[in-house]
């Protein structure tokens, strides 16, 4: 029996197929495949399912045949949902609540990031405990007074409503962009700095000069992470923008009711009645800018953690 | 005579290294002030109020707890919820755990097609928003697919307790969603993982370790650091959640005419309590749990 299996044909099939220390068989390769992508169809069965239905005529919903393949390509869902949602103008308004905070919160974060990991000052460890602490609080536990102080200035509807906690360093998730600037500065070497300040540079210039360009991905990730954050964010806007800017979630999430307002139940046809495969179109058309972005800036989103130096630990 | 003119000198130093690192928080030390804590004490003090708001002004009738046993003794659903909130959380961490894990060891492996299978595993960090999971979830799009239908399993259903019912059901219904919150994860379990040295593996393999053994007795240890992380980030991101449902009971109170913002104030302030002892918990069975992998 041993004589057999150390046979070197045997050993050689064997390592063919199922592999050995130097490489995976053809087997645990073909295993692989088919788990992986079974895992990612059902991963992705969502994400399938609504873009399938949002294609389907009335009729083809209500035949019980059309399941995945619809008869015809029916476009009329968008056609209505784009109105439904406002497309233009929510998406401008969304990018402007999404894009402006983020700026400034990346900014702000890297300032924070940098001064806990370049000086020693009294207190550290307590904003780290404090960082950790905003992180966790739930936003109901503070935005119910904050909406009421905005309500006293006046900001209630304005974008500046999100503007002004991002600009002081208090934004959605703000602390997790801290930390990732936190660990990127303190892996930069001390000796640039040092030999910068004895030419007689400042500190600020310091950081503008040296430490910002070194930790480029940092920037770049952070503020990728931050727009898709503060774009798919419906709790705070709802409550602060609420009467003002109307952003592309907050419109999806009363679909149903502009719906029924541009389109009265009683008024249209049958066929124009609002049904699954609309409100699918409608859900579409929320993620298509963020797919589109993604599609085009994947590698940031992939490579993020290894291009930002976070150990994790 | 020289220690004179250097002491004041390096203290001089050392507090000019302090000022300026005082100088780059400066803005965020304001901010916490200004957007945490405030607003903090301030919902407390709503909490231990009836607070009624009017176009001009915000009046308050201190009631002491009044709130809170309201909350926890007389409101029917709140106690629901909030049980429900923490067993659904307790069932979606360790799934989100585990797959994250089993995706990050995949995508850790070399072969063909691998950036593909990436930009798969990381697409719902880019979509997951609260009325894009509410529309999926309402069409059905979301449970694991055909399961919750097959009569057997409708039927084993109506025979568990209630007790137990409700988060099978949860699982059931949601379970692709609640993989879909995994793609952070998966890339902090990913970048842990490409830090474990390579000799490590090779001195294993050597000693004639099987990958079996060398995932139980090299991996899972070297990722239980990043696994307490993975866990806190899970549970804050689930309790945060827009569709979260005890998020929405508490919104809709505050503009509720029996609720309203006192009343509102002190279930947020229970619900964070729950969700801190669900952090504590979780946080020490894994320490636990780490302890005894490295042992």
């Amino acid at each position: 029996m041993t004589r057999i299996l150390h046979n070197p044909l045997v050993e050689q099939v064997r390592g063919f197929l199922i592999g050995n220390r130097a490489h995976r068989g053809i087997v645990f390769n073909a295993a692989l495949y088919a788990l992986l992508i079974a895992i990612g169809f059902v991963y992705l069965q969502p994400l399938l399912f609504m873009f399938v239905n949002s294609l389907k005529s009335p009729e083809d919903l209500l035949n019980p045949m059309v399941q995945w393949v619809p008869t015809e390509l029916y476009l009329g869902n968008y056609v209505r949902s784009f109105r439904v949602l406002n497309y233009p103008e929510t998406i401008l308004s969304s990018m402007l609540v999404s894009l402006v905070p983020s700026l400034l919160q990346t900014f702000v974060a890297s300032l924070v990031g940098y001064g806990l990991a370049r000086y020693r000052f009294w207190g550290k460890p307590l904003v780290f405990a404090l960082l950790l602490i905003t992180f966790i609080i739930p936003p109901q536990n503070t935005v119910i007074s904050q909406m009421l102080t905005y309500r006293n200035l006046g900001l209630l509807g304005s974008p500046l409503a999100l503007i002004l906690p991002a600009l002081l360093g208090q934004g959605y998730r703000s602390a997790i962009f801290i930390l990732i600037f936190y660990q990127s500065f303190t892996t930069l070497p001390k000796v640039l700095e040092e030999s910068a300040r004895l030419d007689g540079a400042t500190d600020l210039y310091i950081f503008l000069t040296i430490a910002v360009p070194s930790a480029l991905p940092a920037y770049i990730v952070s503020f990728i992470f931050s727009t898709v954050w503060y774009w798919n964010e419906t709790f705070l806007t709802s409550i602060f923008l609420e009467g003002g800017v109307t952003t592309l979630p907050m419109q999806l999430s009363r679909f149903s009711q502009a719906y029924e307002n541009l389109y009265p139940p009683g008024v249209v046809n049958i066929f124009e009645r609002l049904n699954e495969a609309v409100k699918m179109s409608g859900t579409f058309l929320n993620i298509l800018p963020l797919l589109v972005m993604y599609f085009v800036l994947q590698r940031w989103f992939v490579e993020s953690i290894e291009m930002t130096g976070i150990t994790g630990e | 005579m020289n220690w004179r003119r250097f002491f004041p000198r390096e203290i001089s130093l050392r507090a000019r290294e302090a000022l300026y690192g005082y100088g780059f928080i400066l803005l965020w030390v304001i901010g916490f002030l200004l957007f945490a804590l405030i607003p903090l004490t301030e919902t407390f003090r709503f909490s231990l109020n009836q607070v009624a708001v009017t176009a001009t002004e915000i009046n308050l009738d201190f009631v002491e707890w009044a709130n809170y046993s309201r909350a926890l003794l007389t409101d029917p659903n709140f106690i629901e919820l909030l049980i429900g909130y923490a067993v659904e959380t307790l069932v979606s961490v360790p799934i989100v755990l585990i797959f994250a894990m089993i995706i990050a060891l995949f995508l850790n492996l070399k072969f063909p097609l691998k950036s593909l299978f990436r930009v798969i595993f990381f697409l719902p960090i880019v979509i997951t928003s609260g009325p894009v999971i509410r529309e999926l979830t309402a069409q059905g799009a979301a449970s694991a697919p055909g399961i919750s239908t097959i009569p057997a399993v409708v039927e084993f259903l109506t025979q568990l307790p209630r007790a137990l019912r409700s988060p099978v059901e949860y699982l059931l219904t949601s379970f692709i969603l609640i993989l879909w919150f995994s793609g952070v994860q998966i890339l902090i379990y990913l970048a842990s993982l490409q830090k474990i040295d390579k000799s490590i593996y090779e001195a294993a393999a050597m000693d004639g370790a099987s990958s079996w053994e060398i995932f139980w007795k090299i991996i899972l240890p070297a990722l239980s650091g990043v696994t307490i992380v993975n866990a806190i980030y899970t549970i804050v991101i689930l309790s945060h959640f827009s569709e979260n449902k005890v998020i929405r009971y508490i919104y809709d109170q505050t503009y509720d005419v029996r609720g309203g913002i006192g009343y509102a104030s002190a279930m947020a302030f229970i619900y964070f309590g729950v969700m801190l002892a669900i952090l504590v918990t979780v946080y020490l069975l894994l320490t636990r749990w780490g302890k005894r992998n490295t042992k």
